[in-house]
C-alpha cells in the first residue's frame, strides 16, 4: 500500500497561500477525471448489464416490440429452468467438465514445472513450447483437433486401431465422448498457463530449505509433499479458482465444433445461454440462466477466497 | 521432457505438414510428416485468394486488436495513475470496487449488453467491438501493481518543475511504465485476435468479420478439404507465435505478474 500521508504533508503547504483552488481538491478533481472513463465503461458494460439481465430473469421477451412488450412473468423463467432438460444438460456438462479440467490439468502442469524447474538448461525453451497453444486460437486449434479427431479417417483413431482398439469412440461426433473430447482440447490449450504460474510459484520457495531437508536426509518424495506443495498453497488455490471459472465459462469450442451436441451432450451453461438468447430470441430466459450462471462464479470465488484466507498466513 | 514437449506439438506439427499436403495425402497413415507431393503454394492460394475473403478478414481483426489494444492501455493507464500517483479521499476505495468487478463473468451479460448495444445502434459494426473491448478491470490491476513501485519522487519533481498532473502522466509516468505497457499491450492483442464469442454475437456483416468467424466460414465451405483447413488455422496462428516467440519474456513475465498476485 502507499504510504499516503507521508507524500500528502509534504506538497500541500507550498501553494495554499495563493489564489488557486487549493491542490488537494485540485488533485482529487484530477483523480476523478482519471478515473471516469474506467468507471462509466465497468458500470455500463458491467454493472448495469449484470441489474438489467436480473431485471428480465422476471419477465417474457423476445426482443420485438420494444421494451413496452417486456412482460413480467414472476418466477417462470426459474421453474421452467428446473425442467428444462438442456439446461440440466448444460449444467451436469459444466460440472463435469470442471470435475474432469481442474484435477488433471493441474497434476499434469505440476508435474511439468517440478521437472522443467530442476532442469538447469532450456527452461525457457519448455516454457514457450507449452505456452504456444495458449496463445494461439482457441478456434484455429479447434479445427486442427476436428481433423485429428475425425471418426474414421483421423490419425487419433487410425493410431488406435493400429495399436488393436477395435472400435475407437467417434470423438466429437459420439454422444459419449463429445465432451471428454472437448475437455482433452482444453486442458491441452491451457496447460501452458498452469505450468507457467506453477513454475513462478517453484522459484519463489527457497532454496535453502530443500537444502536443509537434504541435511536431513529427507528423500525426493518427502521433500516434494512437505515443503513444495504446502509452500505452492496459495498458487495452487490461485489455479484452482481460475481454473473452476474458466470451466464455467468455456464456451468457443463446443461453438465451433458441437453446437453443444450431438444430443445435447456437449452443451454447457454458456452455451444455452447464447442458443436460448440469440437463436430463440428468449431474452428473459436466458438472462434466468445468466444468472444461474453469475451466481455460481460468484459462489466458487467466495467460497475460495474464504478457504484461501483459512489456509494461507500472512 | 525433452520428448514429451515434442509429443505436445504434435497436433501443431500434424497442422503445419497438413497445410502443405495434397488433399488426398491429408489423412494417409501412418501419417507423412514430409508431404510426399507439396501443395503449399495451391493452398494458399485457395486460403488468401478464393471465394473466403481471407485477407480482408485478416485486416479486420488487426484492425480491432490494435485499436482495443492501445484504448483499453490508455484507459487503463489513466486509471492505474489516479489511483498511484494522486492522492484523494476515496481512492482506494475506488480501487476495491472496481476490483469487485471482475467476479462479474462476460458470458452473463451477453443478452443485456446485446440490447445495450442496439440501442446505441453500434450492433454489427466494429465500433461496438471496440467499445466493450476497451474496459479491463485486470489490466487496470496490472498497471496499478507497476505503477506502485514507480518512485513518488518523480511526481514531486514534476510539480516542483510546474508541470500540471495531466503533463506528468503523459510525459513521466506513460514512458516509466513502458515495460508493463507493452506486457499488457501484447496480451490484450492476442486476447482480442482471438475473441470468437464477441464477433459471433455482435457481428453480421461478413465484411466486418474477424479471422475467428472467418474460420467457422471455411469449416462450412471446405468441411473436406482439410489441407486448406489447416493452413487458415496456420494462418490465423502464425502471426501471434511470432510475437510471442519475440517478445516471450514480456509475455510470459505479464501472466506471471496476474498470477501470482491473484
Amino acid at each position: 500500500m502507499q504510504p499516503s500521508s507521508i507524500n500528502a504533508g509534504t506538497a500541500a503547504p507550498i501553494s495554499t497561500t495563493q489564489r488557486r483552488r487549493p491542490p488537494r481538491n485540485r488533485e482529487a478533481l484530477v483523480g476523478w477525471l482519471f478515473l471516469v472513463p474506467e468507471f462509466v465503461g465497468v458500470a455500463v458494460f458491467g454493472l448495469f448489464p449484470l441489474l438489467f439481465s436480473l431485471f428480465l430473469s422476471f419477465c417474457d421477451w423476445n426482443m420485438v416490440g420494444g421494451l413496452s412488450a417486456i412482460h413480467y412473468s414472476g418466477l417462470d423463467n426459474f421453474k421452467a429452468m428446473l425442467h428444462d432438460s438442456k439446461v440440466i444438460a448444460g449444467l451436469k456438462n459444466n460440472v463435469l467438465y470442471t470435475l474432469y479440467t481442474v484435477p488433471i490439468s493441474m497434476a499434469l502442469a505440476l508435474l511439468a514445472a517440478v521437472i522443467i524447474h530442476s532442469k538447469v538448461y532450456f527452461q525457457s525453451y519448455f516454457k514457450v513450447t507449452f505456452f504456444i497453444p495458449y496463445i494461439s486460437s482457441i478456434i484455429a486449434l479447434s479445427a486442427v483437433w476436428s481433423a485429428l479427431f475425425h471418426p474414421s479417417l483421423g490419425p487419433v483413431n487410425r493410431l488406435l486401431t493400429a495399436i488393436g482398439v477395435a472400435n475407437p469412440p467417434k470423438w466429437l461426433a459420439d454422444t459419449h465422448y463429445s465432451l471428454t473430447s472437448i475437455i482433452i482440447i482444453m486442458i491441452w490449450a491451457g496447460i501452458g498457463y498452469q505450468i507457467i504460474i506453477f513454475l513462478a510459484g517453484l522459484s519463489n520457495i527457497p532454496q535453502d530449505l530443500y537444502e536443509a531437508a537434504d541435511i536431513d536426509g529427507a528423500n525426493e518424495r518427502q521433500k516434494f509433499i512437505r515443503i513444495t506443495l504446502p509452500l505452492l498453497g496459495p498458487t495452487i488455490s490461485f489455479l484452482v479458482i481460475t481454473l473452476i471459472m474458466s470451466s464455467f465459462k468455456v464456451f468457443d469450442p463446443i461453438a465451433f465444433l458441437t453446437q453443444g451436441g450431438p444430443n445435447q451432450s456437449s452443451t454447457v451453461l454458456v452455451y444455452r445461454i447464447y442458443e436460448e438468447g440469440f437463436q430463440n430470441f428468449r431474452m428473459g430466459y436466458a438472462s434466468a440462466i445468466s444468472w444461474l450462471l453469475f451466481l455460481i462464479v460468484a459462489c466458487v470465488t467466495f467460497l475460495t477466497w474464504k478457504i484461501q484466507n483459512k489456509t494461507t498466513h500472512y | 521432457m525433452g520428448v514429451f514437449s515434442l509429443l505436445f506439438l504434435i497436433p501443431l506439427f500434424w497442422m503445419v505438414s497438413t497445410s502443405a499436403k495434397v488433399e488426398k495425402d491429408v489423412m494417409v497413415f501412418p501419417i507423412q510428416w514430409i508431404p510426399q507431393q507439396w501443395n503449399w503454394v495451391g493452398n494458399f492460394k485457395t486460403v488468401w485468394m478464393s471465394k473466403v475473403p481471407f485477407a480482408l478478414f485478416y485486416f479486420n481483426s488487426l484492425k480491432l486488436a490494435i485499436l482495443s489494444t492501445l484504448i483499453t492501455l490508455f484507459i487503463s493507464a489513466m486509471a492505474a495513475y489516479a489511483f498511484t500517483k494522486l492522492e484523494f479521499k476515496g481512492r482506494d476505495t475506488a480501487f476495491g470496487v472496481l476490483l469487485a468487478f471482475m467476479i462479474i463473468p462476460p458470458e452473463a451479460t451477453l443478452v443485456p449488453r446485446y440490447i445495450l448495444m442496439k440501442w446505441f445502434h453500434l450492433i454489427d459494426s466494429h465500433a461496438g467491438i471496440v467499445i466493450m473491448n476497451m474496459f479491463a478491470v485486470y489490466f487496470t490491476f496490472l498497471l496499478r501493481q507497476f505503477m506502485l513501485g514507480i518512485n513518488q519522487e518523480y511526481m514531486e519533481a514534476a510539480k516542483i518543475d510546474g508541470s500540471g498532473y495531466v503533463r506528468s502522466f503523459l510525459q513521466i509516468i506513460l514512458p516509466l511504465s513502458k515495460p508493463i505497457l507493452a506486457t499488457v499491450a501484447i496480451i490484450k492483442f492476442i486476447w482480442t485476435w482471438n475473441d470468437y464469442q464477441g464477433p459471433l454475437i455482435f457481428i453480421f456483416n461478413q465484411k466486418l468479420y474477424p479471422i475467428t468467424l472467418g474460420m467457422q466460414m471455411f469449416k462450412d465451405q471446405y468441411a473436406d478439404n482439410y489441407a486448406v483447413m489447416m493452413m487458415a488455422s496456420l494462418s490465423a496462428i502464425i502471426p501471434l507465435v511470432i510475437v510471442f516467440i519475440v517478445m516471450q519474456r514480456q509475455v510470459i513475465n505479464g501472466i506471471t505478474l496476474g498470477g501470482v498476485k491473484g
